[in-house]
């Protein structure tokens, strides 16, 4: 239960750091929405200064973060100035899209990565493992961006997959069936470039966690009592490796998140990353310092995942925690 | 072959590379911002051998181009006009390393002619020559981004792990903060938070320094773990025993240690700072037009219709594979060849 409740606590401090981070940053702009507007003829300098009144723009840092952050926690993230609404419900259709994508790419990235490096820390050195390491090299030294958007071209021009967008014109009249297979089929592309951009650094960490725990001695008086070989990888082996993978898992979120915020862009899929590029060149302040939280809130939440699932799985952090 | 040859071939290749970038005006055909509005998005001319009459050439030649009557994008090749490619050519002025004043160009095919080997841009540029000089933007944003991050983390690291106490507490506390955000997420918020129409030479020095801050964190916690089990060593304490005070044992005994780790992660950091502006610049954040990078060139493949109808404007996206392999290779070697050697704890910090 300490264990939960430090790392709870960890998570609330990053939470209140970026938060922190992210407003101090905010005032050292130079400029804010309402300069861009003194260049428009059609509003007045007394408009813009009782605009100014009404958004509070000139009262000093601290008061304005204290009011903020108390909003925040009542689950305001203030208004956008672009849009006219409140921020919170604009990023949360927006934060729905990417957290569909990224929830899609860890999953698959996972379920491919294990496999993959169990099967080739089992054939350390032969060829197919040798052929498997050439391959993830490659993956690793074709950018995302290269990636992204190499196969946008390749299939834009053949025209196999729907591009840009979550779904074809017409939506609301499909059936449901056919309603989830078009996001489904327009899912296809972004969650590609994201499980190929990150399969190849998990591919490794997995590969070599394996290898290392297939040198343990137990694992050879396991052998000797005649335990088969699958039962042996998967209920022996993996759970020997689970404690660094676990603590990948945290890492996988982030560059998840990260490497979505580009492809989204690129794909044109209607999440946080182009509304953020949006409200970044519009200066719309809290949306860009609601995404950033919003972000940080899903990998602080991940890594609060990760850090259960290892407290479930490894019963040295039990020990330490609790027989103190 | 031995690490240290192979370590010396990864080297020289890498240094040639970037020695060509350097010298981007010498082996590009063209001023990268000379517009031809004659010639927008004309497709990559092929360097023939064998003339129409089948006659073959040892020295190729090219077909000059020409707008297909009644459209505005469509070439094709002049059979009458062959254009020799011509050695050491006069051309276009350039300046090597921004001083040097030439005006010699490895190839090209004199008297101003528009030849577009890679093909060109909307307005007529000649791609060839804007991959490589944006090739300048990009690395050198990647390679002092580097340095900085590298300087600021030796800085802090050194700090917390010197003087501990309050201080390591409180940087190391900050150090979590930046690891722990995404790293687009960072640079996306420090980016929103600058000048965004700004000129190009102000933008790329915006674009260097959010780039080089985002980074340091990984860097000063790996040299806190050097520094806090290199200065529990003999050779220090003897030192310290004879009187040295804390600035000299950190820089004569102490900071040297951490060179190795500093150069494995200049390996790594430099392809990767290159990727964070190229991902700035194509998101409109970073360099702005008519400075290129790589980034910003690849950012007309956002239009539908470039993206469809001119392939070659892909191209620049494929100009890194080579610096990027270079670079993960030395990598993989300095941190093979470090492992050999590295005193007990130094890679705790990890």
């Amino acid at each position: 239960m300490r264990f939960v409740l430090r790392r709870l606590g960890h998570a609330a401090f990053l939470l209140v750091g970026v938060s922190v981070l992210a407003f101090f940053f905010s005032t050292l702009a130079p400029g804010n929405y309402f300069d861009e507007m003194r260049l428009n003829p059609q509003i007045s300098a007394e408009q813009l200064s009782a605009l100014r009144a009404e958004y509070q723009v000139d009262r000093p840092m601290a008061v304005r973060y204290v009011r903020w952050a108390g909003a925040v926690l009542q689950g305001d993230l203030g208004f956008s100035f672009a849009y006219d609404t409140p921020v919170a419900p604009l990023l949360w259709t927006r934060a729905r899209n990417t957290l569909l994508l990224t929830g899609t790419a860890t999953l698959l990235v996972w379920m491919l990565a294990l496999p993959l490096g169990v099967w080739s820390a089992e054939r350390l050195g032969r060829p197919v493992d040798v052929a498997l390491s050439w391959a993830t090299a490659v993956l690793l030294i074709i950018p995302d961006l290269a990636l992204a958007l190499g196969l946008l071209v390749l299939v834009v021009r053949s025209g196999w997959l729907p591009t840009g967008g979550m779904v074809s014109v017409g939506f609301d009249t499909f059936s449901v069936v056919h309603k989830l297979q078009d996001v489904a089929l327009h899912m296809v592309l972004p969650v590609t470039v994201l499980v190929a951009s990150a399969l190849p650094v998990l591919l490794r960490h997995v590969r070599a966690a394996v290898a290392e725990a297939l040198q343990a001695p137990f694992l050879r008086a396991a052998e000797g009592h005649g335990i088969s070989r699958r039962r042996l990888l998967y209920r022996y082996v993996l759970p020997a490796a689970a404690h660094p993978l676990i603590a990948l898992f945290g890492f996988s979120i982030g560059t998840l998140l990260s490497g979505s915020l580009l492809v989204e862009v690129v794909m044109s899929w209607p999440g946080l990353g182009p509304f953020l590029l949006e409200a970044i060149l519009a200066r719309d302040l809290y949306v860009v310092i609601g995404g950033v939280l919003l972000s940080t809130l899903f990998l602080v939440a991940g890594n609060f995942a990760a850090d259960l699932l290892l407290y479930w799985a490894d019963p040295r952090i039990r020990a330490e925690t609790t027989g103190r | 072959m031995s690490t240290r040859s192979r370590l010396l071939v990864c080297v020289a290749v890498l240094g040639a590379l970037h020695l060509g970038v350097a010298c981007a005006g010498f082996f590009a055909p063209n001023d990268p911002a000379a517009q031809d509005r004659d010639h927008p998005y004309a497709p990559p001319m092929r360097l023939h051998f064998v003339d129409a009459h089948g006659g073959l050439h040892l020295r190729p030649f090219v077909y000059a181009q020409a707008l297909r009557v009644d459209s505005f994008d469509t070439y094709e090749e002049d059979r009458a006009k062959a254009i020799p490619l011509k050695f050491f050519v006069r051309g276009a002025l350039y300046r090597v390393l921004g001083v040097l004043p030439l005006r010699v160009h490895l190839f090209g095919f004199g008297d101003d002619l528009p030849v577009y080997l890679l093909g060109s841009d909307g307005y007529g540029r000649d791609l060839l020559s804007r991959v490589l000089f944006g090739a300048q933007v990009s690395l050198l944003a990647g390679l002092i981004g580097a340095g900085l991050t590298l300087s600021i983390g030796l800085c802090v690291g050194a700090v917390a792990g010197f003087w501990g106490g309050w201080k390591d507490e409180v940087l190391m506390r900050v150090a979590e903060l930046f690891l722990a955000l995404p790293w687009i997420y960072l640079l996306f918020a420090m980016r929103a938070f600058l000048p965004l129409a700004v000129p190009p030479l102000k933008a790329f020095l915006l674009v260097v320094m959010v780039i080089g801050v985002v980074g340091w964190a990984r860097p000063a916690r790996m040299v806190r773990g050097i520094v806090l089990s290199a200065k529990e060593r003999d050779f220090v304490r003897a030192a310290r025993g004879f009187g040295a005070s804390g600035g000299y044992l950190l820089r004569r005994h102490i900071l040297p240690e951490t060179s190795s780790v500093l150069l494995t992660q200049a390996a790594i950091l430099v392809p990767q700072f290159v990727l964070a502006e190229m991902t700035l610049s194509f998101l409109g954040l970073g360099v702005p037009e008519p400075m290129p990078s790589w980034g910003n060139l690849l950012a007309s493949l956002q239009h539908y219709n470039v993206l469809v109808s001119y392939w070659w404007m892909y191209l620049p996206a494929l100009a890194m594979v080579p610096f990027f392999v270079g670079y993960l290779v030395l990598a993989s070697l300095l941190q093979g060849s470090t492992e050999a050697y590295k005193i007990e704890g130094a890679g705790s910090g990890v």
